[in-house]
């Protein structure tokens, strides 16, 4: 692979400097990005090429939002989405897992269960709305039926997928060693199956977020869904904005937090290693 | 007899799962959860007299308008962004962020600039989806084995061919990954929507049952809006499986 002419210390110096100019320039290139976004959101409603009634600049979102970071309403408001999500969360892990490897080891409980799966999975998560408002009314087990729900259904099939990957050799070695059930698990069968385990908890992790704020939205259970909802039918627009984007905030560092996870965790497994190379 | 086992096996659980719940039903005689057969029994006089004309339809064109919008948006954006090294890198956080917003929140802010109706429904499908599609997309053409770009360039393949020989073929598989999470996108945000902010539609039609407490009707909604899913979810396999095909099989060989 490495250019037979340098010597080694040249290819380390090269590597070093090809490392660094890799790193910095997509930092460089994606700030410019969001900087110009953050242009255009504040000057695009100032030309007036959108309206500034449905469009504020946004030096005035900003300020909206330093306005709510000043009441306790806003910050129970994050308390309870943040809370509802990580229950909610945790939950469909658990579950999911417990189900996910009962399913994959016992042939006849997977035959059994596969159209039971397949035919819940496809069911859009919302339309446990109407069902859950009716039985919890607007609290946070409410919503909290949603989140469970639709993101059951990530973890529980990357857990069905991972048990399934297991090496069966790395199995009846074990078997042949006489490993316990209890050590099969933890030295052959957990290390498999983790790497989809953790892309399941990531997809889980977004849609989870999603679905407590569109239950907050929709039936009305506190936290940010419902602060947007009031925002909306008090047209306090700037307010509205400024709550969305705090959404948008907390989505991305969902998205970072589990990537990094992702990476601390399975810094072992070729896909994260072939990433960071 | 080996069909017979198929068919026993997968509808066991399904139709004992029934039978509890009949029974559960019959026995409790709770408000909120009536029984399968009487669900059943007002599916016909609830969904076929008038509402599928009205509410169904209304609502699966909307559904195929803003996904196919945001299919023909995010693979064309992706494949161009994709395609050039820096404007990825530019474009690339901004679109992280646009994905981050949950995509409910924006039926409110939708609704500020197009009112109430269906250009707001098929906009906010549209926006709420097509960002799986864009990521997946760039993704998608970022992967190409160089091989095959270099293979390309020195037979003189450019432009529009290699575009339609190597750069779509490629990104294929990954955006087929990005349009099953925009079609589960796609469906919720129908739903939203029309509970949100319509005056037809099938989730328009089960929050009004649910408010009135018509139990049997709201439930015989929610189970229309699973079947919708599923067959949704059929139809894209299908779909996948044909446009795929090459790519199912080059992963089965190299198994």
């Amino acid at each position: 692979m490495a250019a037979p002419a340098t010597s080694p210390t040249t290819t380390i110096r090269l590597r070093h400097h090809a490392k660094r100019a890799t790193n910095l320039e997509p930092l460089c290139w994606g700030l410019a990005g969001i900087a110009t976004l953050a242009v255009l959101l504040q000057f695009l409603p100032s030309s007036g090429a959108v309206d500034p009634a449905y469009f504020p600049p946004l030096t005035e979102v900003l300020g909206a939002l330093g306005e709510l970071a000043r009441t306790s309403a806003f910050w129970q408001a994050l308390g309870a989405t943040l809370l509802g999500w990580s229950v909610g969360l945790s939950i469909a892990i658990v579950a999911g897992v417990g189900l996910g490897v009962i399913v994959a080891s016992m042939p006849t409980v997977d035959r059994l269960l596969t159209s039971t799966i397949e035919f819940l999975r496809p069911i859009p998560s919302v339309a446990l709305v109407p069902i859950a408002a009716l039985l919890f009314g607007t609290t946070m087990q409410a919503t909290l039926l949603l989140v469970v729900f639709a993101s059951l259904w990530p973890v529980l099939l990357q857990v069905i997928y991972g048990v399934r990957d297991v090496d069966r050799v790395a199995l009846d070695t074990a078997r042949t060693y006489r490993f316990g059930t209890f050590r099969t698990v933890r030295e052959v069968v957990w290390p498999s199956m983790m790497p989809y385990l953790i892309v399941g908890v990531r997809l889980a992790a977004a849609v989870a977020l999603i679905l407590e704020i569109t239950g907050e939205l929709v039936i009305g259970s506190p936290g940010l869904g419902k602060l947007i909802a009031l925002a909306q039918s008090s047209a306090a627009v700037p307010m509205m904005y400024a709550l969305v984007l705090v959404t948008a905030v907390l989505g991305v560092v969902v998205n970072v937090g589990t990537r990094l996870l992702e990476g601390r965790l399975l810094f072992w497994h070729a896909s994260v290693r072939s990433e960071v190379r | 007899m080996k069909a017979l086992r198929w068919t026993a096996v997968t509808f066991a659980v399904p139709v004992v799962l029934l039978c509890l719940w009949q029974l559960y039903a019959e026995i409790s005689q709770n408000f909120y959860f009536p029984s399968p057969l009487s669900i059943a029994g007002v599916i016909p006089q609830t969904w076929l007299e008038g509402r599928l004309t009205d509410d169904v339809l209304p609502s699966l064109t909307r559904l195929v308008i803003g996904y196919v919008c945001a299919l023909v948006i995010g693979i064309a954006l992706g494949i161009f962004v994709g395609t050039f090294r820096r404007l990825r890198l530019f474009a690339e956080p901004v679109f992280e962020l646009f994905r981050a917003i949950p995509p409910p929140v924006l039926v409110p802010i939708i609704m500020l600039f197009t009112g109430f109706g269906t250009g707001m429904q098929i906009t906010v499908i549209a926006f709420g989806s097509v960002w799986p599609i864009l990521i997946n997309s760039i993704e998608g053409v970022r992967g190409i084995d160089l091989t095959q770009v270099d293979t390309a360039k020195s037979y003189r393949i450019g432009g529009l061919r290699r575009l339609l020989t190597v750069t779509i073929p490629s990104a294929g598989p990954k955006v087929f990954v990005g349009a099953r999470q925009a079609l589960s996108i796609a469906i919720i945000m129908m739903v939203i929507s029309e509970m949100f902010a319509s005056s037809n539609g099938i989730g328009f039609n089960i929050i009004q049952f649910q408010r009135l407490f018509q139990i049997k009707e709201m439930w015989s909604g929610i189970i229309l809006l699973g079947i919708v899913g599923v067959v949704a979810n059929i139809v894209f396999k299908l779909v996948e499986r044909r446009m795929l095909r090459w790519y199912v099989g080059m992963q089965t060989l190299e198994r």
